[in-house]
């Protein structure tokens, strides 16, 4: 390149990566797509959000949340709150079958598009920060951490659909047809829909990437791989967990709203504990270190869902269940680490025919961590549950 | 409160207070099992509910194969249903820490999503096996019918007997943890898992015990919890929520407090269910649960344990 790349693409491996990702997006997949397929992948690229969410407080912070559909729902809420009041005059339908005469309070601001964007936007924050200082403060952490987010979704999902005439109940909000009166049912809706979606999708990453390039984002591995290290050097461990899982929240939320956007409708299915491990799944399959390789993950693993649960309902929770085993026992990094993985073999075994056959292969880069040298850089997690240092990037 | 009589709701009080106690009596044969194992190994099981089902469908089994081919046996068949509702899911447990969860240990985080993944291929194995549709097994007669001290109050017979079988099963958990040469090798390797291993106990076939062991404790849930409902492919799923924040809330590794949590989530739970809605019970205990937590993050009753 003419120009100084910024660091955080990560050199010139991570531009290829990231090209190769928007060509994907951009041009391949509507080029090879018909509007049905391309609407499809535009609500796995929805769910793809949640999963580069989870990259960042997960793989990187090392705060396991089983609760992501909860922020996902929330995102998506309130943009079906907006859209279901456009699409109503005065009470939504769901409201007057449950008996309810006069539009509750916290309806009323939904009725701005501005309101319901900055709702987006900040009612996962906030409950993400609510969390955060609650749970993080007190030094909960690790699996009490994920059982209690696990819980959280439990409780959402049962508000959601106790509180039928205020949410529409196990039905969710559904006929949702236009924003700001334009139909997001046409074909030509629904491509415009993908593309807002992919590019949006991109913008997020280059965020998350960003955010991994700074001091924070050394301070977050560090932080994952000795928190007491971290904690004794005199940052305070609880203010940086808050902040990334809030991160994470804002992602979902986003991902929830071009969800609804996408499909018309949104309800209690995708907010509960298996919505919230399914984002996890996809994390996990396209590895837990690369924002890259957790969207591919979110199109891998949802495309082979459809295809499947079609023609073998049955043998779908077997496949999933076997994949989900298989890839945490023996390929905890996921496809991205396997990809680095081959990608770094073979440019060792290139060098080594290059130069002289016995010479040994230069180390393999990217270790990046507070006392990580005399640890192994890759594969098995250390003793005390916590990840090994290596970074993947794609 | 203006509309009922103090009688009527000291009625009402015992009625609720009893079904709590039958939740109680599940909740608490599910959070032992995954208790010790917790306790144990820091191996976190989300298929445990799936244990339990495999408990729930041996009885289920074994009642069906009762009435078709000796129905003279039906009312004795439970003191069969249970052993083996045990052996079962002690078997599986057996073979699942072996294949799966011993290349695990030490990945906390990592047991759990691997076995959710071996909870959903379990969901679906039962759904092929028995069929998606809930199953309910033929109680023996001296099961049904109910008990009335006073004119207001009824108390299901199979209440009372789950509550004894809970009662026994949980003392008979107390007797080996605590004077057991088994017991005494679990206490060892938890509060010292190296130092255990250097004084010449097995640590491994402990674990791999210490694992089947619980998961045949929540396979004679299963069986208790055929009695007082049906059984369908993820009815463990269900209750796994509820039996970790019962874990979790007790303090890991303590019996005493996974009896007290689930004592107190269960009545909770069912004596605020008469005043509001059921859901709406659910969602309150939850979050006063949660509450608990964010101030005693460590549980109830937290066994200190030297790291």
């Amino acid at each position: 390149m003419m120009n100084k790349l910024p660091d955080f693409i990560g050199g010139r491996s991570g531009l290829l990566g990231l090209l190769v990702f928007a060509a994907l997006l951009l041009l391949v997949f509507p080029a090879a797509m018909n509007v049905d397929q391309l609407s499809l992948a535009g609500r796995f690229l929805a769910f793809g959000f949640v999963a580069a969410g989870l990259v960042l407080c997960w793989g990187y912070g090392g705060i396991l949340s089983l609760g992501q559909g909860v922020f996902f729902g929330l995102g998506g809420y309130a943009m079906a709150m907006y859209m279901k009041l456009e699409a109503s005059d005065g009470l939504p339908d769901f409201m007057r079958w449950n008996r309810i005469t006069e539009l509750p309070w916290f309806w009323e601001p939904f009725h701005s598009l501005t309101f319901t964007v900055f709702a987006i936007l900040l009612l996962p924050a906030a409950l993400a920060y609510l969390i955060g200082i609650a749970m993080f403060k007190r030094r909960v952490s690790g699996v009490y951490f994920a059982i209690i987010t696990q819980a959280i979704a439990v409780i959402t999902t049962i508000l959601i659909i106790g509180q039928q005439g205020f949410t529409g109940g196990a039905n969710g909000i559904t006929d949702l047809r236009t924003l700001k009166g334009w139909d997001i049912h046409t074909d030509s809706a629904q491509v415009t829909l993908y593309y807002a979606t992919a590019v949006l999708l991109i913008g997020v990453i280059l965020v998350g990437k960003w955010l991994l390039s700074t001091k924070y984002g050394r301070i977050l591995v560090a932080m994952r791989d000795r928190e007491d290290r971290v904690r004794f050097s005199g940052y305070d461990v609880a203010n940086f967990k808050v902040f990334i899982f809030c991160v994470a929240g804002v992602f979902s939320g986003i991902g929830g709203a071009m969800f609804t956007l996408q499909e018309g409708f949104m309800s209690a299915s995708f907010v509960g504990i298996v919505p919230s491990i399914e984002f996890v799944i996809f994390a996990a399959v396209g590895g837990r270190l690369s924002l890259l390789g957790a969207v591919y993950g979110a199109l891998i693993v949802g495309f082979a869902k459809v295809m499947f649960a079609e023609a073998y309902p049955q043998l779908w929770l077997f496949l999933i269940g076997s994949v989900f085993i298989v890839v945490v026992l023996f390929m905890p990094y996921g496809l991205a680490g396997l990809q680095e993985n081959l990608t770094r073999r073979l440019r060792a075994y290139l060098r080594r025919t290059e130069e002289h056959p016995s010479s040994t292969p230069s180390p393999p880069r990217g270790t990046t961590s507070v006392g990580a040298s005399n640890r192994p850089s890759q594969g098995e997690p250390d003793a005390d549950g916590s990840l090994s240092t290596q970074e993947v990037r794609s | 409160m203006g509309d009922f009589t103090t009688e009527e709701l000291l009625a009402i009080f015992a009625m609720q207070g009893f079904a709590g106690l039958s939740l109680f009596s599940v909740l608490l044969l599910m959070a032992l099992g995954l208790a010790i194992i917790y306790g144990q190994m820091r191996v976190i099981n989300m298929a445990h509910g799936e244990f339990m089902v495999i408990g729930a469908y041996t009885t289920y089994f074994i009642s069906t194969l009762v009435v078709s081919q000796a129905p003279w046996f039906l009312d004795y068949y439970v003191f069969i249903a249970v052993p083996a509702a045990f052996l079962m899911a002690f078997i599986v447990g057996w073979i699942v820490e072996a294949v799966l969860i011993r290349h695990l240990y030490h990945r906390p985080l990592d047991t759990l999503l691997a076995t959710w993944g071996l909870a959903l291929i379990m969901q679906q194995a039962f759904r092929s096996i028995f069929g998606a549709r809930e199953v309910s097994v033929r109680l023996p007669s001296w099961l049904q019918g109910s008990y009335q001290p006073t004119l207001m109050i009824d108390i299901p017979i199979n209440g009372i007997a789950i509550m004894v079988l809970t009662l026994f099963v949980t003392a008979g958990v107390a007797w080996m943890m605590y004077r057991s040469r088994w017991g005494l090798r679990v206490r060892c390797t938890v509060s010292n898992r190296e130092m255990s291993g250097a004084v010449g106990i097995n640590t491994r076939s402990v674990d791999r015990l210490t694992f089947a062991v619980g998961c045949g404790i929540a396979g004679i849930a299963g069986a208790a919890f055929t009695t007082i409902s049906s059984t369908g492919p993820t009815s463990g799923a269900l209750y796994i929520v509820d039996t970790f924040l019962v874990v979790v809330f007790g303090g890991a590794g303590s019996l005493l407090g996974t009896m007290a949590s689930a004592f107190s989530i269960a009545q909770g739970q069912s004596i605020l269910e008469f005043f509001i809605s059921g859901s709406m019970a659910k969602v309150l205990t939850l979050l006063v649960v949660i509450g608990i937590l964010m101030l005693r993050p460590e549980g109830l009753f937290a066994s200190k344990v030297r790291r």
